[in-house]
């Protein structure tokens, strides 16, 4: 572990000394001097990261509290779930046993659920082994007011039973530009209370998470010195990760926004290191390519490795909904075996044969939900891009597994999506689009696979 | 002396044999029918109706209405060869008739007696159907025939558990990853035609648990219209005298009721070649052979028949109908907004599915077998429910449209109410047109763009054009119309769609 620790601290001053943009490659050739990997190293301890301002070691691997694992109702209606209490305690129990120690939910997640469960799990715990991470979750209009905001502030830290919030986030951020961002928490003075807050210590650290309009991230980097976030929440993985910072669209270049975090030495924390599942779900040819350079790890690994070697990096979180995945992901963080110079290579080769499947970028957040018309729109983004994945697509009645990929997508749709869930109940209203943290066209793909599927059925592709 | 009588003995029950491997055939012909034609009720992915779809065909009553000449002749051909032979080897509703005999004969041997012919009542029945077929009123014609009865009892009561059994296999298939099954939605297609569907089958369960055949010799005009010729059959049942102790032991296992043994005669009308009854002779004194042109004695009348019980039962239906899910959270990522089912909307002309050419042909033809209604994959067919077209099917759009690469129902049809047509075909057939109903339509309600109509019409009917403050409302282009539901089907607007179908009289050609 203070292996892991010097090679930070290595890392760090690499990355502070090289001021120029787009140097991971170099820094990481550097790591790998750092640390030599043997292939028969055993299991070793969790890789921690140090919290620049509180010194808080935080572990490697965070736990995403958005996608608990449900049950269904007893006695309840068909079809109708619940959170799986007795399996969330399981989950964070061992997760709490390997290591990990940052929880991060939100008001919202789990139609609402997640805080009051999670708290529920954390509480029998001690309270100093581990930190949690909520959000100011105030996107519908009603919530928006200073008291309403309060209202809900008060009441995470009610459901999660604690008088005080470790990483407190502006949540998603950048969605409906600047005019949304003052609009939810400058103009009514929900930050300067939070900075209140933070400053009566019941927030010890203070930040926002972003997805969507640059402008909101730059303008609210620029003011870093009114402000001082003490972290800022990213998406980062080898998808979104240009080779150059400066590739546009900046908003999804995972590269882009790292740097400016490191230039001014803000921690990031990464969200969606697995693009919602994406990139542990891959086309047959790219798991088939990930597991012949590295047979006994799973594909997931690679993307929450290449998440990991960046230094300034505190913490890289994953909705872990089953056992399994926590277990390979303590399993790939204890100890974190950054990429080497090739090993990035490999894999942003990866990732551009990867974009030549035509997948949609969903990841499943739901945020998108629900849908005024009850259209489940991630339920039919997963049926396609695994269909996509797994070659049930076909693009022309001459391929010779015709008939057999056309029963599968069209049976499979049916099972996944309730007919009048379905795409051809799409109207077009759009309402959704400003929702979609990927900035998905919604409707337009919903329409495109509508169509698909009509061709399918009439056997005319 | 001696050698010669053994000879004749041997010849004797040599032949004796022979003839009783008769009953055998004629069980296992029955056997093979009835599972050929119990599935093209069942059947949902519509392979079974393109494989034996013909079996719905050779029926009598749908052959007569769909003028299939070849069909009649056959069968009248193979009823003056060898008597009855349809009714226990191609009928569906005798064959399970004598299914519900075999177990009555199970509970009490013996059972049977014979009984004189109840003519009047027969040829009432038969007048009765042939003013019906004649006058237009189908609900009689479809309550009367036979095959349309069995139609009935096996899509109203066994179809649901059919279904049934298959989501259990689909759900498992689910699990393992496979394709093979996949869920089927039931849906509830109205009591009248299960109310019928049940009274048809106690009436006949227990008519045939204690007497046989009483329906196929009173009621059924198909099988006095086949006894007409009967009488005349080439090969036939016939009794040895000199070999007859009149022992009634035939008698009392001919579930037809036919064989006189006071007077050594069988009512040729009525026997329905189930050869049950040479088998039961201990002295082969009955024979199955070739009599020639020989007329049939003519049996007398009066009697009294079984009143039937009758009871009503009304049925729970095993409805497939999706749970609604919980309403959406007030604010949250996640959760489905609840939908509402659609209502039926008021329809001027009720819609005939393409094929049936008019509402009178498919009138003058249909007789409610349910088969069609049966074969329809997109939930678009039902029975309807008012008297003077009872159980015909209609069509209509709130559980699904008329997809077009879908002719299930002209496949199946065997009765010409609903007449063979390809997918070309019936994209350029007109059954209705489109209707705007504008205080349901999403744009001026909710404010939204829409459009999801003109994005689903197959003929390109539909155009959205500006209508206030730059919202678009379709337009719908009623000559390039085919009526198929869509629109009104995957309009948003709940429970009633902004856009629904009027039937047209005539259906015809764009």
């Amino acid at each position: 572990m203070t292996k892991n620790i010097s090679r930070r601290d290595f890392l760090k001053r690499l990355g502070i000394g090289t001021s120029i943009a787009g140097l991971t490659l170099a820094g990481c050739k550097n790591a790998e001097k750092a640390i030599s990997v043997s292939p028969d190293e055993k299991e070793g301890e969790m890789t921690y990261r140090i919290n620049p301002k509180t010194g808080d070691k935080v572990s490697i691997l965070g736990y995403g509290c958005m996608r608990w694992p449900t049950k269904p109702v007893e006695d309840g209606k068909e079809g109708e779930e619940e959170i799986d209490q007795e399996m969330v305690n399981r989950l964070v129990d061992t997760a709490i046993e390997n290591g990990v120690n940052y929880f991060d939910t939100s008001p919202v997640y789990c139609q609402g659920k997640s805080e009051k469960v999670t708290g529920i799990a954390l509480s029998r715990h001690p309270r100093d082994s581990y930190y949690i991470a909520t959000k100011l979750s105030n996107f519908n209009p009603a919530t928006q007011s200073l008291e309403a905001s309060i209202a809900m502030y008060e009441n995470s830290k009610k459901e999660l039973q604690t008088d005080y919030i470790d990483y407190m986030l502006l949540h998603a951020v950048g969605g409906g530009g600047i005019e949304n961002l003052n609009q939810r928490f400058i103009d009514n003075g929900v930050l300067d209370f939070l900075i209140k807050e933070r400053d009566a210590g019941r927030i010890k650290n203070l930040g926002f998470s972003y997805h969507g309009d640059i402008e909101v991230f730059d303008h609210l980097l620029s003011k870093h010195d009114e402000y001082k976030w003490d972290f800022v929440q990213i998406q980062l993985n080898y998808m979104d990760w240009k080779p150059s910072a400066e590739e546009e669209p900046l908003s999804t270049n995972a590269n882009y926004l790292y740097r400016e975090l490191e230039k001014r030495g803000i921690p990031a924390v990464i969200m969606e290191p697995l693009l919602g599942g994406r990139l542990s779900k891959v086309p047959d040819n790219i798991a088939n390519r990930l597991k012949q350079r590295n047979p006994e790890e799973s594909v997931a690994s690679w993307a929450f490795r290449f998440a990991g070697t960046h230094p300034d990096i505190l913490t890289v979180l994953s909705g872990m909904t089953y056992m399994e995945h926590l277990q390979d992901n303590i399993h790939t963080y204890s100890p974190l075996h950054p990429l080497n110079e090739e090993e990035l290579v490999f894999l942003q080769e990866t990732a551009d044969l990867m974009r030549q499947f035509p997948t949609i970028p969903c990841n499943d957040c739901k945020y998108c939900m629900p849908c005024p018309y009850g259209i489940d729109i991630p339920a039919i983004f997963v049926h396609y891009n695994k269909c996509i994945n797994e070659d049930n697509v076909p693009t022309t009645s001459q391929s010779p597994k015709y008939a057999e990929a056309r029963r599968a997508f069209l049976v499979g749709y049916d099972r996944s999506v309730p007919k009048l869930r379905q795409a051809s109940h799409c109207i077009g209203c759009r309402q959704c689009i400003s929702h979609c943290p990927q900035e998905i066209d919604i409707p337009t793909q919903l329409h495109r696979i509508d169509e698909y599927i009509d061709k399918l059925k009439q056997q005319t592709i | 002396m001696e050698i010669s009588q053994k000879t004749e003995s041997r010849n004797n029950s040599s032949k004796v044999h022979k003839q009783r491997l008769l009953k055998i055939f004629r069980r296992l012909l029955a056997c093979i029918s009835i599972v050929m034609i119990t599935p093209l009720f069942l059947d949902f992915s519509g392979t079974w109706q393109t494989l034996f779809g013909w079996m719905a065909k050779i029926q009598f009553l749908p052959a007569v209405l769909s003028v299939n000449f070849l069909v009649i002749i056959g069968l009248v051909i193979l009823t003056l060869l060898f008597g009855r032979l349809y009714c226990s080897v191609i009928c569906p509703l005798g064959i399970m008739q004598d299914g519900f005999a075999w177990f009555g004969k199970q509970v009490k041997k013996n059972r049977y007696s014979y009984s004189k012919a109840l003519n009047i009542l027969r040829y009432t029945f038969l007048g009765i159907m042939i003013i019906a077929i004649i006058a237009g009123l189908n609900s009689m014609v479809a309550l009367l025939a036979p095959y349309s009865a069995y139609g009935r009892i096996v899509s109203s009561l066994l179809k649901p558990v059919w279904i049934w059994g298959n989501n259990l296999l689909a759900s498992w298939a689910e699990q393992h990853n496979s394709y093979a099954f996949y869920q089927v939605e039931y849906w509830y297609h109205g009591m009248g035609v299960l109310i019928v569907a049940v009274i048809t089958l106690i009436a006949l369960a227990f008519l045939a648990w204690r007497n046989g055949r009483t329906y196929c010799n009173t009621v059924c005009p198909v099988g006095t219209v086949l006894g007409f010729f009967s009488r005349f059959s080439l090969f036939r049942i016939v009794i040895d005298k000199s070999k007859c102790v009149d022992c009634k032991l035939c008698s009392r296992n001919c579930k037809a009721a036919c064989i006189d043994i006071p007077n050594h005669e069988i009512d040729y009308s009525r026997c329905v070649s189930c050869f049950d009854c040479i088998g039961k002779c201990n002295k082969g004194a009955l024979t199955f052979k070739y009599v020639g042109l020989k007329s049939d004695k003519g049996v007398s009348n009066a009697e009294s028949i079984d009143g039937s019980r009758r009871q009503f039962i009304s049925t729970a239906a095993i409805m497939g109908v999706t749970s609604a899910v919980s309403a959406a959270e007030k604010f949250g990522d996640g959760g489905l907004a609840v939908i509402e089912d659609k209502k039926i909307p008021k329809r001027n002309t009720r819609i005939a599915p393409p094929g049936a050419v008019s509402l009178r042909n498919l009138n003058n033809h249909c007789t409610a077998c349910q088969l069609c209604v049966s074969a329809c994959p997109n939930g678009v067919l039902r029975p309807i429910t008012d008297l003077e077209h009872f159980m015909q099917p209609e069509s209509s759009y709130e559980n699904g449209y008329c997809r077009p690469e879908c002719t299930r129902c002209s496949d199946v049809c065997p009765t010409g109410a609903i007449r063979p047509l390809d997918t070309a075909d019936k994209s350029s057939i007109q059954i209705g047109h489109a209707v705007w109903v504008k205080a349901n339509c999403v744009p001026l309600t909710d404010g939204v763009e829409c459009g999801n109509c003109a994005r689903h019409c197959p003929t390109g009917a539909i155009t959205m054009v500006e209508y206030e403050n730059g919202l678009k409302i379709p337009v719908v282009n009623t000559e390039r119309c085919i009526g198929c539901g869509a629109c009104e089907n995957l309009c948003p607007a709940r429970p009633y769609s902004a856009i629904y179908v009027e039937g047209h009289e005539n259906h015809r050609i764009i």
